[in-house]
């Protein structure tokens, strides 16, 4: 139905240019569309290109509105909207801060492994845990922590990327 | 051969062959304004305030399908353009804005006269630019030219810093590279294009609502519109933005539609099977309430602009595309196909039309003692009559009227704020029309209020001695706000009285400007032809009736079969959810 809410995934791959965040995200807030989350860095030093990953929420008609805004952007080379287009995987990158003792220690050890996520630092009252996955794995291992002593969390935005041989731009 | 940055600057707009730049001068632009002291290719235009500068370039523009070129200092002079930029944006008006800028060294450090001209303008230009190196002025200006112009029209702002402008380098051949981001389509779906051809020849009521994308598209498209029509032998009517695409003296026009438009127009769009909409977009002044806009109509939208598509209003066959283009493929398509509209129906059609019509919307009560406003423009209109004359607005109720009761016969001869509503917009805009058409008779129809907001132009226009005529339909009120106020709030005339209004006349005076007032009614001939018949600039005071309201009107909330046609109307004019909107 169009006036369902949905979650999409779009792909936007820009010039890499100063002030062409700044538009993007301007378009967002200015035209009221709610970002879930965002992502961008330089994926093409040769060509100058940047990708931008991010995750909206609206009906069918604000999303395809948001692909054609998007599109109107005069540094933007192309929008994908991913969840559309066919299957994706993606991706984001947690950091999560623990400081306990004791059982509680060992314990978010325990959780750790089944997530397989990976201790990057450690102190005798602390670890950092790397892990990534879905927006899901992530929620659900935050959780896990809390009660065992979670102080601090760092995570990035989706990164999504569609399979299959097709890429996006042609090299 | 080398060049100073401020060199290249001039000398890349003269190739693009810019003919005139509107602006005003500045500590971080001073290089520039030697630059185009020192050379003859290029006209300066000096205005009074920066923001006039951006209305009469969009005049410039809007009356000539040219790019309009403004320079403007840095910090205040960027920022006082800002109301000039949103207006061209909203109203898809090519412009190019140069603003001076601090150092680059400087940037960043809240340096004098300082601002964030690319953060500012970002959201009120289609595209802007910052150069930081010599060598990049010839391209992006040329880019930005580019820009401006193709696709959806826009400003475009490009933000000079002061060393730049001092540097020194070579000159070179400015050449547009085909952008590879930015690549505006022309012609739409082959594909789209047949099945809109079945659908428009399959319809029993179909109209035809036409907006500014025709006039931005060039004489070309408002040819083919006019061919179309009348091949079909089917109603048209228009936005405030696109009058005069199809002349007014066309029989199937039936004048323009919206929350001013006329009875037939409306009550057309609401009972229409199918609707053409060429280059319009659904705005809210247009649809009225979306929950009841023509329930029954198949829609079919061209547009240049994608996220036009389905944006308001959800239509069945898109046709993305120049408006020329389109038109031209549809008109080829509809001739090739074998089946025609069923002329029964067609005339079935007319002769509802026809009975809206004897509704007579646009009379009004006329008076002997007092000028009524839609007399002093139908009066003024038969004046122009045969003169080709060109027409800019302020905002308010005069506006609306003179959308109403002036007949355009042709596209580029009507310049009004449509998006923004700008008061302030018409008088500098007439003065960049004047610019652009030096012997063709300019009228600027003005509200006394929005005069005020702009009227330090008349040292411009003193200046500039052109003809340009301000026809200033005083009423001494905000008409437009005293009439919502009337309808919606009580008639609780909060603060739109316009209290201390100058003499007019006087003050044209003091400004070595002619001044005409006229206060009765019997005198409104005269007066409109003493005013034309003055080679010089004129300001002319007409004195009109205070209270008069703006009719048809569908009220905010309602559906186009609401109108309410009179004050004798008793029509509810507020209802809670018509409150809630504007
Ligand atoms: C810059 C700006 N400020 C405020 C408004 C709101 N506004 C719309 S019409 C109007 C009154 C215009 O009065 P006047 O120019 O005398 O025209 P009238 O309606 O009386 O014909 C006002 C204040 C506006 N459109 N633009
Ligand atoms: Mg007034």
């Amino acid at each position: 139905m169009l006036t369902d809410i949905n979650t999409h995934t779009f792909s936007v791959i820009v010039d890499n240019k100063s002030g062409v965040l700044a538009r993007v995200v301007g378009m967002f807030s200015a035209r009221g569309y709610n970002i879930e989350s965002l992502t961008v860095a330089e994926v093409d030093e040769d060509r100058n290109l940047s990708r931008v990953t991010v995750m909206v929420t609206g009906t069918t008609m604000v999303i395809e509105q948001i692909k054609a805004q998007l599109e109107r952007i005069v540094p933007v080379r192309k929008v994908v909207d991913l969840t559309n287009e066919g299957a994706f995987v993606n991706r984001e990158l947690l950091l999560v801060k623990v400081k306990a003792k004791g059982e509680r220690r060992v314990e978010s050890l325990r959780v750790a492994d089944i997530f397989r996520a990976r201790v990057i630092d450690s102190s005798s009252q602390s670890f950092v845990f790397e892990l990534t996955g879905s927006a899901d794995k992530l929620d659900a291992f935050i959780k896990l922590m809390q009660p065992l002593g979670l102080v601090e969390v760092s995570r990035t935005g989706a990164v999504a990327i569609l399979r299959g041989e097709k890429a996006l731009l042609a090299k | 051969m080398k060049l100073s940055g401020s060199e290249i600057i001039i000398k890349t707009l003269a190739d693009l062959n810019v003919e005139v730049i509107f602006g005003y001068p500045g500590g971080a632009v001073l290089p520039i304004y030697d630059a185009i002291f020192k050379q003859n290719r290029i006209r300066h235009v000096l205005v009074r305030h920066e923001q006039a500068a951006v209305h009469m370039a969009e005049g410039y523009a809007r009356s000539t399908g040219k790019v309009g070129v403004i320079l403007v200092t840095s910090g205040p002079g960027a920022t006082n353009a800002v109301t000039g930029l949103t207006d061209a944006l909203m109203d898809s008006i090519p412009l190019l804005c140069l603003t001076g800028q601090v150092p680059t060294h400087l940037i960043g450090t809240d340096a004098f006269q300082e601002a964030d001209t690319i953060g500012i303008t970002a959201s009120c230009t289609k595209h802007n630019y910052l150069v930081k190196d010599i060598n990049d002025l010839e391209s992006t200006i040329a880019e930005g030219f580019y820009v401006a112009r193709s696709g959806r029209p826009g400003p475009v702002v490009i933000d000079l810093p002061k060393d730049v402008q001092n540097a020194v380098s070579n000159y070179k051949e400015i050449k547009v590279k085909s952008m590879i981001s930015y690549k505006p389509a022309k012609k739409a779906k082959i594909s789209n294009v047949k099945q809109a051809v079945d659908i428009l020849l399959k319809s029993k009521k179909p109209i035809i609502y036409s907006g500014g994308g025709v006039i931005n598209s060039g004489v070309k498209a408002s040819n083919i519109l006019t061919k179309l029509v009348n091949y079909l032998n089917i109603p048209i009517t228009q936005t405030l933005m696109g009058l005069g695409a199809v002349s007014a003296k066309n029989k199937k026009f039936l004048g323009m539609l919206g929350m001013h438009g006329t009875y037939e127009a409306n009550m057309a769009m609401h009972d229409c099977d199918v609707m053409l909409c060429v280059g319009a977009r659904f705005d809210d002044r247009i649809t009225g309430n979306l929950k009841y806009f023509s329930p029954n109509s198949k829609k079919i939208h061209i547009d240049i602009d994608p996220s036009s598509i389905n944006k308001n209003v959800k239509v069945d066959i898109p046709l993305i595309g120049d408006c020329y283009y389109v038109l031209d493929m549809l008109f080829k398509e509809l001739k090739q196909n074998k089946s025609k509209l069923n002329s029964k129906s067609i005339d079935k059609w007319w002769n509802k039309i026809n009975k809206w019509k004897k509704k007579d919307c646009l009379s009004f009560k006329d008076s002997k003692e007092t000028i009524k406003p839609q007399k002093a423009l139908k009066v003024l209109n038969d004046a122009l009559k045969g003169k080709d004359a060109f027409i800019t607005t302020e905002v308010g109720q005069h506006q609306m009227w003179a959308a109403q009761y002036l007949d355009f016969y042709k596209p580029n001869r009507w310049m009004t704020s449509g998006g923004l509503g700008t008061m302030g917009y018409g008088f500098p805009a007439a003065i960049g029309v004047q610019i652009a058409h030096p012997k063709k008779p300019v009228i600027c129809v003005a509200g006394e209020a929005s005069f005020l907001m702009n009227m330090q132009e008349l040292s411009s226009l003193r200046q500039l001695n052109i003809p340009v005529k301000i026809f200033i339909l005083n009423n001494e009120y905000m008409g437009m706000v005293r009439q919502w106020q009337e309808f919606f709030h009580g008639g609780r005339y909060a603060e739109s009285y316009t209290d201390s209004l100058p003499d007019f006349i006087s003050l044209a005076n003091s400004f070595g400007i002619k001044g005409i007032r006229v206060t009765d009614p019997k005198e409104l001939n005269k007066s409109i032809k003493e005013m034309l018949d003055h080679k010089g600039p004129v300001l002319m005071d007409v004195c009109v009736a205070k209270m008069e309201n703006v009719f048809p009107m569908i009220p905010a909330g309602a559906a186009h079969n609401e109108m309410k046609l009179s004050d004798k109307d008793d029509k509810e004019t507020q209802t809670a959810e018509g409150l809630a909107l504007l």
